[in-house]
């Protein structure tokens, strides 16, 4: 009986397909009552426990804030640790009972939420949902909530007493040096240079080119350099050396336009000044330096000054000008530049020198007072930071409490 | 009149901007995001006048038969050019557009290649940092020796605590000079706003009085 099955009929092989295809269907279609049959437990318990909703949940309006927003948080779900919630769904409504909108939505895990959408000067109720894609469990209403716009941020109140030390200092100094205090500043190499580096270009016969960088007219550091700028103009005025200022930003270039004009005319030579000098190149960083690297080539200034905030153009800058032989004076707030400058530059201001060069070169007993203050304010911040230091070493070894730290904590 | 107006003005936009910053009601705030606004309009109409400075300036050029005239028909040329593309052709900045292709396959080239000069320059700049003539040179050397070997695979493989001491110039020497300069630039920053905002420093105008 080769072939033969075990059973050996047509009709008991029915049977068996009949079995087997019921047997499939029931698991596939009633798996949990399959299961549940086979824990000898009741087929009632394949209903899924209902889910758990957020709890806690707490509204108040937020502080420090424009108005029209309200902070929730609520303590998550019991059911997050299941992976069940794909998130948290928040609504909110002027009555506490009915009339719930859709106001957000954020990941599980989520504890809270700042609802930005809802009026001012009104109150508002919210409720929170977890939800598991297809059911929602929601929390209880947390509200009334008012939201009304603030007129000062506390958070920034330790920066507001910081403004209001650094604006006393600056204006006491300012008033002492109007009044004909002595006022001491140190030496700045770069800074003396520059009568030398004018001087050499008269000589010579050369320009001197004076670079202000990519920055627009909002950078304090562009302000800075347009302040030299202003200094060096009337020098070049009084020697009668040409000035040549090519501008990445066509308002810089305006207010350099109106600078040297002013210079030249402030030391009786107005005629010293050639709008052809003081020009706009381009917006683009790379077609920038390819033009002002071809006026080092072409013209092969006496000096080059680079005054402003640089990016990655600086070195390609410097090193061009260094290749032409031109005495370079550089000064920036850039720090990632710094290092290159220092490399390719004869003299280098560095960081807030940039700040103190039209002091320095105008000498006015009034700016000087500006440069004073500024260095008080750096004194106080220097006293803070080692009484910082001082304190965080303590309560790292223990011997005053962590928590003593914590008032200094001040956010904003 | 002349000056006072430019002064008040400033004066008064620089308090603005310098109080708003600790009120964030809604009203003031909105007011300075229309005052930014307004700063895009300007730098809108502050381009035309860049074009115009270029203009002039190379024509002039051309004009007074300077020696490097020959660039200046270059720019004027590439600029009459651009400016016609983007013209003719409704959608300047579709990709296959003439302005479109004349801006990736010339511009962005010649760009990219500036760009690239940056590590030739780099090396020559480095080789000249790196001669040990004085202490502080010397120290140069030796530290930026260490930072580069710790950098890569080799650095670990002589020693294993050059890794560590590369991490350890950067985060401490390195990071306390850097906060040093970054406070001083800061106050600097602030004093300067401050003495223009006051009308101390008045060099932007191009004078004193």
């Amino acid at each position: 009986m080769h072939g033969q099955s075990v059973c050996g009929s047509v009709g008991c092989r029915g049977v068996w397909a009949v079995v087997v295809v019921v047997a499939l269907a029931a698991l596939f279609l009633c798996p949990t009552a399959a299961l549940a049959q086979d824990a000898g437990e009741p087929a009632e318990a394949d209903t899924v426990a209902p889910l758990s909703p957020p709890t806690g949940l707490e509204a108040v309006d937020t502080p420090n804030d424009r108005g029209s927003s309200a902070n929730l948080t609520w303590e998550p779900s019991a059911d997050e640790e299941t992976g069940r919630v794909l998130g948290y769904v928040i609504y909110h409504s002027t009555d506490p009972d009915t009339g719930f909108v859709f106001a957000g939505r954020v990941p599980p895990g989520s504890s809270s939420y700042r609802d930005g959408g809802i009026e001012n000067n009104r109150e508002y109720y919210f409720r929170v949902a977890a939800t598991d894609g297809t059911t929602e469990a929601l929390s209880e209403t947390a509200g009334p909530v008012v939201a009304v716009p603030h007129w000062f941020n506390v958070e920034r109140i330790n920066v507001l007493v910081a403004v209001v030390i650094f604006v006393t200092a600056i204006v006491y100094f300012v008033r002492s040096a109007r009044a004909g205090k002595e006022l001491f500043i140190r030496r700045l190499a770069g800074l003396d240079e520059i009568d030398n580096a004018v001087g050499r270009a008269t000589e010579m016969g050369k320009p001197i080119l004076y670079i202000t960088g990519l920055s627009g007219i909002s950078d304090v550091a562009t302000i800075a350099a347009i302040n030299i700028l202003g200094e060096v103009a009337k020098k070049t005025a009084e020697y009668n050396t040409r000035l040549i200022v090519p501008c990445a930003d066509p308002i810089v270039m305006s207010v350099e336009q109106e600078v040297v004009r002013e210079a030249c005319a402030e030391v009786g030579r107005p005629d010293a000044y050639d709008e052809d000098d003081v020009f706009y190149l381009t917006r683009s960083q790379f077609a920038y330096v390819a033009g002002v690297n071809g006026i080092m080539v072409r013209q092969r200034p006496a000096t080059i000054l680079y005054m402003g905030m640089f990016y990655a153009e600086s070195l390609v800058l410097a090193e061009t000008g260094s290749s032409v032989g031109s005495i370079q004076i550089a000064g920036t707030d850039a720090v990632t530049q710094l290092p290159f400058f220092i490399t390719s530059c004869d003299y280098t201001l560095i960081g807030e020198e940039l700040y103190a060069a039209s002091a320095y070169l105008s000498r006015e007993p009034v700016l000087l007072g500006g440069l004073k203050g500024q260095d008080t304010f750096k004194f106080i911040v220097g006293i803070l930071l080692i009484v910082g230091f001082v304190v965080a070493t303590l309560a790292a070894t223990g011997v005053i409490p962590y928590d003593f730290m914590a008032p200094l904590y001040v956010t904003g | 009149m002349r000056r006072q107006v430019p002064l008040a003005l400033c004066f008064i936009a620089g308090v603005f901007m310098a109080v708003q910053y600790f009120i964030p009601h809604f009203g003031v705030q909105d007011f300075q995001e229309r005052l930014r606004a307004w700063l895009m309009t300007l730098l809108a109409f502050a381009f035309l006048l860049g074009t115009v400075s270029l203009i002039k300036l190379h024509w002039h050029k051309i004009r007074n038969r300077a020696d490097d005239r020959g660039y200046s028909f270059v720019a004027l040329a590439g600029l009459a050019m651009m400016v016609g593309l983007g013209f003719i052709h409704p959608l300047h900045h579709a990709p296959g557009s003439p302005f479109s292709m004349m801006f990736l396959n010339v511009q962005v080239p010649i760009e990219a290649t500036m760009f690239s000069l940056l590590a030739f320059y780099i090396a020559s700049a480095a080789f000249r940092a790196f001669r040990a003539r004085t202490l502080e040179a010397t120290l140069l050397l030796v530290a930026a020796s260490i930072v580069m070997l710790g950098r890569v695979p080799i650095g670990d493989l002589i020693h294993e605590q050059i890794p560590n001491a590369t991490r350890w110039i950067l985060e401490v020497p390195n990071l306390a000079s850097k906060r040093g300069i970054m406070i001083g630039v800061g106050l600097g920053m602030m004093s300067t706003a401050l003495k223009i905002i006051l009308g101390i420093e008045r060099a932007w105008m191009g004078g004193k009085e």
